[in-house]
């Protein structure tokens, strides 16, 4: 495990390249990118086993991650980029034409990291669903994790998929929501409530686990050792992490108009004045 | 050639926002559903003005048509709104069985269709639903070419009894079509009269179509310009009568060559009046990021791509 001094300078840098990438092409999402940073670094960093240098598709041995909130692209990217899947100066190409950096991620263009394109909402959990029973059949005890955004929590597929899980008792998979309370529209509680969401997943016969402070790395990091901790023992497991929209950019903080709109030059400034340049721009 | 002009670019999708807020004052029937994507497809105006006809269904498009479908029993008419891709693919099967194959009169009403869509990538940029949409029986398809366009659409797809799928983009084009024109459905318009190729276009390729009719006329080749708002049903008699005269065609259209307007002509045309026929589509490609400007430019879907296929199907004449 890395020390958290390091990851915390890996999570001020990663912040500072989603708002550039973002205001460079004055278009992609950095409200729920911003609030997923610390999960991302810690996960990458010292959760998951993984080799960012020999990438292969099928990922044998190896611990598997699959964003199905496909729109926060740029916290992806840039954690993908900064642990050495691709060339850290790539994520100049983002949204831009011929790039392997899409506005969501694909695999048509073969971006190392990448094992399935997402952006239409409510699709990921099936998938990982399927690579953990892939991992079962091929007797590899790697784990898979997937994360979805709470808004994205309304489609009808996590529903199916999330029935699946526990009925079949996929017991080496770890979902994390991104509880931010937060969608387009505005307040997840105000355009459709997803009620009381750790008693619906326990219904489904999930073990869940909650993460209250999911900007913060060492809670980050707990949350996940304890999910953890339930790997193998019959049910899938739930991570539901508190996470703030624009955390880490005073003025993109507490509403949701951050979801999907880039900052102009002048809100760039002031975004860069909060976030310390730790590792090196790209 | 006829002169057009525009005084402003305009979303189309703006366009529908401002018809379903007519419609919302003249049409007690008319209720409203989105997905979460209220300011995208500009409902705020109908949603604040009549709130109890206004239902925000959160990110559940498959929930979305079959509560659309519910709601016409008992005389409601139902618009949904959502992007094109979670309007047409993400809920085919609702759409084929609780509205097309049962009857209901819904208004499928889809935005940022096709490459125009730009930054967010191919996830988003569909260029299939034409095809999928015009496959289903009785389905009406509607692809306007700008602003007052699918304004007047809009309007007008509420008076007419059926499934209808609506679709229109993100980005502005030229606002060149009467603001008060009369929509009709299923009615070619004829943009400009030529005698040596006929050009059929649909939505935002209706512009480049017409620039590329003033390029032509430059080079002494006289382009008959028709715009194919409705793509089903189609004007089979606006099209054969001006292919009769000219004897060869070019289609241009923001989808997939496969199953797309292009794919309709021919069919109409192999059975009445086999024509050769040039096609202006995405060749059996998806998309990806990019600038509107630059994607339709790298996957042939610009003035100088209708030009060039003009010119093709000329020496096939
Ligand atoms: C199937 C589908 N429907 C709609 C959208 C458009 N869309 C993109 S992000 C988003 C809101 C997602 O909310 P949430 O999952 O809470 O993510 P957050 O806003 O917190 O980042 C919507 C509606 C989509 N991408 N996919
Ligand atoms: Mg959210």
């Amino acid at each position: 495990m890395a020390d958290i001094q390091q990851l915390q300078k890996l999570s001020t840098q990663v912040r500072r390249d989603i708002v550039r990438m973002v205001h460079a092409v004055s278009s992609g999402h950095p409200g729920g990118s911003l609030g997923c940073t610390d999960f991302l670094v810690a996960l990458y960093n010292g959760v998951m086993k993984h080799d960012s240098n020999n990438f292969t598709m099928d990922g044998k041995g190896e611990d598997l991650f699959f964003l199905s909130n496909g729109h926060i692209s740029p916290v992806y990217y840039s954690v993908l980029a900064r642990c050495g899947y691709f060339p850290v100066e790539e994520l100049k190409t983002f949204r831009r034409l011929n790039t392997r950096l899409q506005g969501h991620p694909t695999t048509h263009d073969h971006l190392p990291g990448i094992r399935i394109a997402s952006g239409s909402l409510g699709q990921g959990m099936s998938v990982a669903i399927g690579a953990a029973l892939t991992k079962k059949l091929n007797h590899d005890n790697s784990i898979i994790y997937s994360l979805h955004g709470d808004g994205e929590l309304q489609e009808g597929q996590i529903w199916e998929a999330a029935m699946y899980a526990a009925a079949n008792k996929v017991d080496n998979y770890i979902a994390t929501i991104d509880y931010n309370g937060r969608q387009i529209d505005g307040d997840v509680d105000n355009v459709l409530s997803l009620g009381n969401l750790k008693a619906k997943f326990e219904a489904f016969g999930w073990q869940v686990v909650e993460t209250e402070r999911g900007n913060d790395l060492v809670s980050v990091i707990e949350g996940l050792s304890k999910s953890k901790s339930y790997i193998g023992k019959g049910k899938p497991i739930v991570n539901i992490m508190k996470t703030e929209m624009g955390a880490g950019v005073d003025f993109m903080m507490g509403t949701h108009k951050w979801h999907g709109s880039a900052p102009n030059d002048e809100q760039l400034a002031k975004a860069l004045g909060q976030l310390e340049e730790t590792l090196g721009d790209y | 050639m006829k002169k057009y002009t525009y005084t402003e670019k305009k979303d189309t999708r703006s366009g529908f926002g401002v018809g379903l807020q007519e419609l919302g004052k003249t049409n007690p029937n008319v209720v409203a559903l989105c997905a979460d994507l209220i300011g995208s497809l500009k409902m705020d105006a109908f949603k604040a003005e009549n709130p109890e006809r206004f239902f925000q269904v959160g990110i559940a498009e498959a929930n979305m048509i079959g509560i659309a479908a519910g709601l016409t029993i008992g005389g409601k008419i139902p618009f949904t709104g959502t992007f094109a891709n979670f309007s047409t693919g993400r809920v085919y099967d609702q759409i084929r069985q609780s509205v097309a194959y049962s009857g209901k009169n819904v208004k499928i009403c889809a935005s940022h269709a096709g490459l125009t869509l730009g930054e967010d990538g191919a996830t988003h940029q569909i260029l299939e639903d034409i095809g999928l949409m015009k496959m289903l029986p009785h389905m009406c398809v509607i692809n306007p070419c700008d602003y007052n366009q699918t304004k007047a659409a809009t309007i007008a797809i509420a008076e007419y009894d059926g499934p209808v799928y609506l679709r229109f983009g993100r980005p502005s084009v030229p606002n060149f079509t009467d603001a008060n024109q009369s929509f009709e459905i299923g009615k070619a318009v004829l943009l400009n009269e030529g005698t040596d190729v006929t050009i059929i276009a649909t939505g935002h390729l209706v512009w480049k179509a017409i620039e590329a009719g003033e390029k032509l006329a430059e080079q002494g080749i006289s382009a008959e310009i028709i715009n194919i708002h409705t793509i089903k049903p189609l004007d089979n008699d606006a099209i054969l009568t001006s292919v009769s005269k000219t004897r060869c065609v070019v289609t241009a259209e923001e989808h997939q060559m496969h199953g797309g307007l292009g794919d309709s002509v021919a069919q109409l045309l192999s059975r009445h009046l086999p024509t050769p026929q040039e096609f202006v589509a995405v060749n059996d490609s998806f998309g990806e990021s990019g600038t509107p400007d630059e994607l339709m430019s790298k996957y042939g879907l610009d003035t100088i791509d209708i030009i060039n296929a003009t010119h093709k199907v000329l020496k096939r004449k």
